[in-house]
Parts: structure tokens; C-alpha cells; sequence
């Protein structure tokens, strides 16, 4: 098979191979399954997305209060196939224009997780490109390199999603320290379990979020968990609270309680991402997850990294929720870094970020 | 005409390449690796060694079902990722039509098992027809005691085939008039995929990648708690 090759670029299929050839015009599909979205993307150079296609399954999971596993990973077998044919049509390209196919490997839900690569490792094998096994969390911080690629490191990136809440230093790529991270629950399962309560639906980040508009944020003190101590963070502690108010307090109103949860959570996100960011001399903010999409978390975070001189990056909310644009990136870096991964390549659940030191 | 054939629907993983010749060539596990890191290399070796480019493939077989949930759509998955790259049709063939295929010479009932785990197995019962094995009913989810209690209200002799007759022999065997196929036919075979998926493809009988539909015939336990609190 012959395909165009872009200038300089030399494509083989070696697995083991420490680096890879990458360029400017290296154009890599991404796919991303990992929990309830399911997406294709193609980037070009690591960073110029020709398409991104997101299909939530919000709409599926929402009369259950949260993603059901087998529900998510039967979902992404019927979505991947049109939502892959879309991405390659909106980017104009097909198999003998892509150099390589990129999926999540982990962390996330094993099922889910597996509908991703066996069809990326699929693809690759047809194509005969590389396969690039992609880590969710390192994804993510690179979605905002994505945005802007000229970020310059070390930064500090806030990543608050359903299923995590950490302050990562980047210091290069794939150079990571963990800095904090949530000791209980994650700040958007808080959201979630807070909405929950509150009868206001799932998701619940976006719920208490419309609800928060018109509430006090200053009307109940709730607690500010860990405030002082370190960089890690912790939320089971402000979910008992919000629900102990309540029960007190029947006739309290749901737009003051809402309005003062996420103000308690705001509070805490934005003084440790300060903390961190003052700590490792970083210059830059970064915020990603699902969680960063909200309101006043955008708000706050910005004028925190005004106040503290640093440059804040808010990635746009596309590109802070799960894509798949994010995993064409960082596979862009990897396939550079570490070569092709192995068409043996499984999936791993509890997949951690490599960390440095 | 090239079928590529998948079959990851129970413990064993396994895929074949064939066509007017038969099979050309196939691979099988039941032990090891698990599917998703052992699906794509075996293709890969398969094609090797029928010395076929996956270019040349006309159309890919999938067992749709039943069988275990994740395994079943590591092979559905691939297979459909392999069709759509290569803009090629797809037939699916059921877990159970693959366990009864191949005992399509005996001239006894045959009824397909396949242990679903949970203490339930799936099966389907079979007569011959010239040149294969025709599904008499639907297939069913249930216990292995419901099982026997059909396979008792029957006249007639009865072979069962597949890891759930295996796994709950002791069930069935308590009756003259039936037997277990024995660990040859414990797995849906790839080979009788690409047998069965040839002779459809022969009449055209085939769907696109996304019109696939996988047989679960059981619902998520979510959705089962749902409808119980519903109807409470
Ligand atoms: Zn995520």
C-alpha cells in the first residue's frame, strides 16, 4: 500500500521503537470512550483540530442519577462507527491520509474502554499505521496546549472532572508531578450527589450551576474542607453539611443552598490551584475536567491568576469536557516520545498519570 | 470472495479467513491473554499465515450474540471498525447457530448452551435441514433448571453443545435420552463463522457496519432495578 507521505516524515510500523517521527503535518485519529462521551477526532501536528465530534450520552444516563457501565459500553458500540465517519468526512481525510490512530487506554470503565481499542487497534491494523495507546488524564492536560500551543511551561493545571480532582505540575512533556489531589470524592461527583439531593436532575454540575444564578453564595458558611493544610482536597466532608442544612433547615431555599455549595467548592479549588501555582514557580494556570465549565469556577480562576501575575488558560468548555481532540494531541507527543504501542495493548481502568521524582 | 470471520462471544477468542475454498486459515484461544490484547494480533497472524491482504477482504463476519457482554464487543467492535475502514459489508451470525453448526450431521434435537454466568445460560434448540441446522424458536435466557424442564417435556433424543451444557451437565444428564457434546464443541467456532457468513454473503444477505445489532438478551441491571421500581 502507498500512501502520501508528509515531507521528512518516515512512517513504519515498528512497535518498540523508543521514538517516532512526528511533525507539523503528522495527522493522527483519536478516538475517546472512556466513560459517557463517545468521540473521534483528527488533529494535525498536535494541535491543529480539523475535527472533533462528541457524542454525549447524557440523555441515556440521565433518568438513572449517573453513567451505567454496561449502558455506556453498549452506547459506544452502536455511536463510534458514524461518529468516527463523521469526524474523517468534516476533516476530509481518510485511512491513507492519517499517520496514526490514537485511543484511551485508561482510566476509566473497562467496557467502555475496550469498544475504543479494539476499534482504534482495528483501524490501525487495516491502515497499517501506528497504534497509540492514550492516558485519559494526560489528555487532558494537553487539551489546552491544544488551544494554545504556544503555553509555556511549567504550568499548574486544576483538573476537575466526575471522576477526578488534582493539581498536576506539567514541566515539560510528559514530565508530570502530582501535587494534590481529592482524598474522597471528586468535585463533580460532589456536584452530582449535592443536585441529587437537591432534586435539581443530573448532571448535576450544569443543574446547580443555572440554579446558583439567582442564590445567595454568602448565605450558609459551608465548611472550606483542608483549607490550610496542603494541596490536596477533600468534598465528602461539604456534601454531609449541604445535606445536615437541609434537613435542619426544610424550607431553606434550593437557590441559596446551591449558590453557597459552589461558592465552598470554588473557594477551595481556586486557593490551592494559587497555592500550587505560587509554590512550583509556574507560569502558567490551567484549568480542564468537566467541572471546568462552570460559571463561577471560570470567573474566579481567572481573576485568581490575575491577582497572582501568573498567565491563566481557560480551555474553551469543549475542549474541558472529555474529546477526543485532547487524545489525538497527547498521542501526537507519545508516538514522538515513545513510538507505537503494541497491537496487544489492552485496557486499564485504574491507569494512573506517570509521574516524575 | 474473502470473509474475514471474529468470534469472541465466550471464553475463548478466536478468528478465520475463507471463501469458495473454505477456510483458509484460522486461529483459536481459550487460555492466556484476554480478548481485546489477543483479537488484533490474531487477525493479523491469520492473515499471514492465508497469505491474504486485509485489503482483499470482501465482507466481515461477527458473532453477534449471545455471550459475555465485554468480549462479545471486542470482536463486534473490530469487526466493525475493519468494515468501515475497508468499505465492506458485514453478517452477523448467533453465538448459538455457531455452537449447533458444526453437529449438523447428528440426527438428534440439538440445543445450543451458552453459560451466561449468574447461574443462567442461554441456548436455543436446533433441527437438521439439508446442508446446516435450522433454529426451532427463539433463543432464551434462563436457569439451567428451566432448561431441563423443556428438555424433559420433550420426546425425543437431544445433544447439547456449548460451555453452559458442559458446566451444568450434571442438570441434564440425569435423563436417557440426553447427551453432551464434549469440549470440541464447548466454544462457537471462527471456522463455522466464515462456513455460515460464506453461504449468506453467496445471497447477498449481508448489513453495513452500523446497521449491526448485538443479541444481549439481557438487560443492564440498571435498567432491570429501574423497571421493577417503576412498576412498584
Ligand atoms: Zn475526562
Amino acid at each position: 500500500m502507498i500512501r502520501p507521505q508528509p515531507q521528512g516524515l518516515k512512517v513504519t510500523c515498528n512497535t518498540g521503537d523508543p521514538s517516532f517521527p512526528v511533525g507539523a503535518e503528522t495527522t493522527i485519529l483519536g478516538l475517546e470512550t472512556s466513560c459517557d462521551e463517545t468521540a473521534a477526532s483528527v488533529v494535525v501536528g498536535g494541535h491543529l483540530v480539523r475535527s472533533s465530534v462528541v457524542s454525549s450520552q447524557v440523555d441515556i444516563h440521565a433518568r438513572f442519577g449517573g453513567v451505567v457501565p454496561e449502558i455506556a459500553s453498549r452506547a459506544h458500540v452502536d455511536l463510534l462507527t458514524p461518529v468516527i465517519a463523521e469526524a474523517l468526512v468534516e476533516a476530509g481525510v481518510d485511512g491513507p491520509d492519517l499517520h496514526a490512530v490514537a485511543a484511551t487506554v485508561g482510566p476509566g470503565l473497562v467496557g467502555s474502554l475496550l469498544v475504543g481499542v479494539s476499534t482504534a487497534k482495528a483501524l490501525a491494523l487495516v491502515w497499517d499505521i501506528p497504534f497509540v495507546a492514550v492516558n485519559h488524564l494526560e489528555a487532558h492536560l494537553y487539551a489546552a496546549l491544544v488551544e494554545d500551543p504556544s503555553l509555556e511551561l511549567p504550568v499548574v493545571v486544576l483538573l476537575v472532572s466526575g471522576g477526578h480532582t488534582m493539581l498536576v505540575a506539567m514541566e515539560g512533556h510528559g514530565r508530570y508531578r502530582l501535587l494534590g489531589s481529592t482524598l474522597d470524592d471528586a468535585a463533580g461527583e460532589a456536584f452530582d450527589k449535592v443536585a441529587r439531593y437537591l432534586g435539581l436532575g443530573y448532571p448535576g454540575g450544569p443543574a446547580i450551576d443555572r440554579v446558583a444564578m439567582d442564590g445567595d453564595p454568602h448565605a450558609i458558611a459551608f465548611p472550606r474542607a483542608m483549607m490550610a493544610e496542603g494541596l490536596d482536597f477533600s468534598f465528602s466532608g461539604l456534601k454531609t453539611a449541604v445535606i445536615n442544612h437541609v434537613r435542619k433547615h426544610p424550607d431553606a431555599s434550593t437557590a441559596d443552598v446551591a449558590a453557597s455549595f459552589q461558592e465552598a467548592v470554588v473557594d477551595v479549588l481556586v486557593a490551592k490551584a494559587r497555592r500550587a501555582a505560587v509554590q512550583i514557580g509556574a507560569r502558567g494556570l490551567v484549568l480542564g475536567g468537566g467541572v471546568a465549565a462552570n460559571s463561577l469556577l471560570r470567573e474566579r480562576f481567572l481573576s485568581a491568576c490575575v491577582e497572582e501575575g501568573v498567565h491563566g488558560f481557560l480551555p474553551s468548555r469543549a475542549m474541558c469536557t472529555d474529546n477526543a481532540a485532547m487524545v489525538a494531541a497527547a498521542a501526537w507527543w507519545r508516538l514522538g516520545s515513545d513510538g507505537p504501542s503494541g497491537l496487544d495493548h489492552g485496557a486499564d481502568p485504574n491507569l494512573r498519570l506517570p509521574l516524575i521524582g | 470472495m474473502l470473509i474475514l470471520g471474529l468470534e469472541s462471544a465466550t471464553a475463548q477468542v478466536g478468528c478465520a479467513i475463507g471463501g469458495h475454498e473454505g477456510v483458509l486459515a484460522s486461529s483459536h484461544s481459550s487460555r492466556g491473554k484476554r480478548h481485546a490484547e489477543n483479537l488484533t494480533p490474531a487477525i493479523d497472524f491469520v492473515c499471514r499465515q492465508a497469505r491474504v491482504e486485509l485489503s482483499e477482504i470482501s465482507c466481515v463476519a461477527v458473532d453477534n450474540g449471545p455471550g459475555l457482554f465485554t468480549g462479545l464487543r471486542v470482536g463486534v467492535a473490530s469487526g466493525k471498525a475493519i468494515a468501515q475502514a475497508l468499505r465492506i459489508p458485514m453478517i452477523a451470525v448467533s453465538s448459538l447457530d455457531l455452537l449447533a453448526f458444526p453437529l449438523r450431521y447428528t440426527d438428534r434435537r440439538i440445543a445450543a448452551v451458552i453459560d451466561a454466568r449468574r447461574g443462567e445460560v442461554f441456548w436455543a434448540f436446533y433441527r437438521q435441514v439439508p446442508g446446516g441446522v435450522q433454529r426451532i424458536g427463539e433463543p432464551t435466557v434462563g436457569s439451567p433448571d428451566e432448561l431441563a424442564a423443556e428438555l424433559l417435556a420433550q420426546p425425543g433424543e437431544t445433544l447439547l453443545a456449548g460451555d453452559g451444557a458442559i458446566r451444568y451437565a450434571d442438570r441434564f444428564l440425569d435423563r436417557a435420552n440426553v447427551e453432551v457434546a464434549g469440549g470440541d464443541h464447548a466454544h462457537p467456532s471462527a471456522r463455522s463463522l466464515v462456513q455460515l457468513a460464506h453461504a449468506r454473503a453467496l445471497r447477498e444477505d449481508w448489513v453495513r457496519p452500523q446497521e449491526i445489532e448485538l443479541l444481549y438478551l439481557r438487560k443492564p441491571d440498571a435498567e432491570i432495578n429501574w423497571s421493577t421500581r417503576e412498576g412498584a
